[in-house]
């Protein structure tokens, strides 16, 4: 219990520092780009492929599930609704979020218990930098930014996967499918799944991020530190979805 | 030379400092001063707290007591924006290296040129040709440093140490890993430093050889007592405390490794 609270303080401290750095985002010097690139790249692009395929396949799974429970009380349409607003609300985020726990909030927990070891870290701070703006920041832009277009990829796969369950085993016209779509969805589903999306980027790079710097120092803690980056960010976007969800409920998003 | 100098600030000066990690004290009790341009070697068994104590004069750790003043500004007190500048205004490097991974050597020493001057694009390439030039690594500037050996990667980090060109320069460990030859070559490229900028210069080092060569001042640090036991020029330690383990650490009789 004592190790909760005090690790919810040096969480709580490390918030700060980041939060402190923030307007280092301001001025030119300290804005970097290169580095936001490289991980919008890692972090944002390179998803893209298995993003796409994994929505895809689950709003086939999702089409096959809702068909058969749709076709018992023969209201197959309604199941674009049920696809459409758990894919956009629900699943193309939290999709995203898994795969970006395991491809960039581990990798970000490496990197930074690399660089203690090496470190690194001492070396950024005997030369004035603040390690938290000149590592955290750059992630968080990069992840903030490309977890959302990440979602909406998702989205249109998800719901393309629904679809082709939904006119195959359904039977449903194409244009059917299409026109109901369009039709049901709003843009508040759209918005709230791309709030939340944003905010999973941000408790999964701080997650990672944390870990990294809070890793033992050497090799071991290394892989310790990725490991908890990955249970950290699972548990925290779970934990925020239900709020969000919640939350979300009384704006009717 | 011993005139009292009341007017010079001292480059570093160390007050009844005790130092440790949590509630273990590795190294208490500790005074020392270390005039501008001198170059001091500081010593003892592996183990005894060297790094450490470097790492708290740069600032990296606050001492469990005592003070420690930086051409006279005390780097225990100072905070935020001061501090940083009076880190930064510091060269160090590291027993690894502490190379950034994901830039190329030519970066790395570029790094602190591109953060805090104002110098132009080809100006800072010039900068850090030199600097490469000084440590032996002019043809390794487009290198990634996982691709250098270890002690390559040292004398890259010397050379980003050197960019922003510090009058108080702090090695560790920076011969150990290197063959005789390149060993030796730093050596001189110390007393070259010393020499051109007059900076003052505080090397942790195990090499006897370096001590005597380059070393105005030895302070030698004990792991059993933990603290400073002797301070003064190598060739006089050695008679001063013959006998003792001092004198045969450095006269590299019998059991020196406390
Ligand atoms: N991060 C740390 N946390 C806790 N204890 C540490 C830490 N780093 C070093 N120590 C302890 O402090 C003592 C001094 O370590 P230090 O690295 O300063 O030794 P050193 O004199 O530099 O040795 P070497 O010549 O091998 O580099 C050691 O006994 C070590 O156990
Ligand atoms: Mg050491």
């Amino acid at each position: 219990m004592k190790k909760i609270f005090s690790q919810c303080g040096e969480f709580m401290i490390f918030l700060g520092a980041v939060a402190g750095a923030v307007p280092e985002l301001f001025r030119r010097r300290t804005r970097r780009w290169r580095e936001f690139f490289y991980y919008a790249e890692l972090c944002g692009f390179q998803s893209l492929p298995i993003v796409i395929m994994l929505c895809f396949l689950m709003g086939v799974v999702l089409g096959i599930q809702g068909a058969i429970q749709m076709r018992k009380v023969g209201t197959e349409i309604f199941m674009v609704d049920l696809i459409g607003f758990s894919v956009l609300k629900e699943l193309g985020p939290l999709m995203v979020a898994i795969i970006a726990t395991g491809r960039a909030g581990s990798a970000f927990a490496a990197e930074i218990g690399t660089m203690k070891v090496n470190e690194e870290l001492s070396a950024l701070r005997t030369m004035g930098s603040d390690p938290a703006g000149f590592l955290v920041l750059p992630k968080l832009c990069a992840m903030v930014i490309s977890l959302p277009l990440l979602s909406v990829c998702g989205d249109a796969a998800g719901i393309l996967g629904g679809m082709c369950v939904g006119v195959s085993v359904l039977e449903i016209p194409v244009a059917a499918y299409w026109l109901r779509t369009v039709d049901v969805l709003n843009i508040a589903a759209l918005t709230g799944g791309l709030v939340k999306s944003a905010v999973y980027a941000i408790l999964i790079t701080l997650a990672g991020c944390y870990c990294g710097f809070t890793s033992s120092g050497d090799a071991q803690g290394v892989g310790r530190g990725a490991t908890r980056a990955v249970v950290m960010s699972i548990f925290l976007v779970v934990i925020s979805d239900a709020v969000m969800t919640l939350l979300f409920s009384f704006i009717g998003w | 030379m011993d005139v009292p100098q009341k007017n010079i600030i001292p480059a570093v000066e160390v007050r009844d400092l005790a130092i440790g990690y949590g509630d273990r004290i590795v190294l208490e009790k500790l005074n020392f001063t270390i005039d501008p341009g001198e170059v001091v070697c500081i010593m003892g068994g592996s183990g005894c707290g060297k790094s450490t104590l470097l790492k708290h004069i740069i600032g990296l750790y606050q001492p469990l007591k005592g003070d420690i003043f930086i051409r006279g500004e005390s780097m225990v007190n100072a905070a935020g924006e001061r501090k940083k500048a009076l880190m930064r205004s510091l060269g160090v490097t590291y027993q690894g290296g502490a190379l950034f991974g994901w830039m190329s050597v030519a970066e790395n020493v570029e790094f602190p040129l591109r953060e805090y001057t104002e110098l132009t694009a080809a100006e800072r390439r010039e900068r850090v040709q030199e600097k490469l030039a000084l440590v032996g690594l002019e043809k390794f500037g487009s290198f990634m440093p996982a691709e250098l050996s270890g002690g390559m990667c040292k004398r890259a980090g010397l050379a980003r140490a050197l960019a922003l060109e510090p009058d108080l320069l702090f090695f560790d460990e920076p011969s150990a890993g290197l063959d005789p030859l390149s060993s030796a070559g730093l050596d001189k490229l110390i007393l070259d430093l010393r020499e051109r900028t007059g900076a003052t210069i505080v090397v942790v080092t195990h090499e006897l050889d370096s001590v005597f060569t380059i070393g105005d001042r030895a302070l030698m640090l004990d792991r059993e007592r933990r603290t400073l036991v002797a301070d003064g020029k190598p060739a006089e330690l050695i008679k001063e405390y013959a006998g003792s383990w001092v004198g045969d650490f450095l006269s590299r009789n019998g059991t020196a490794n406390r």
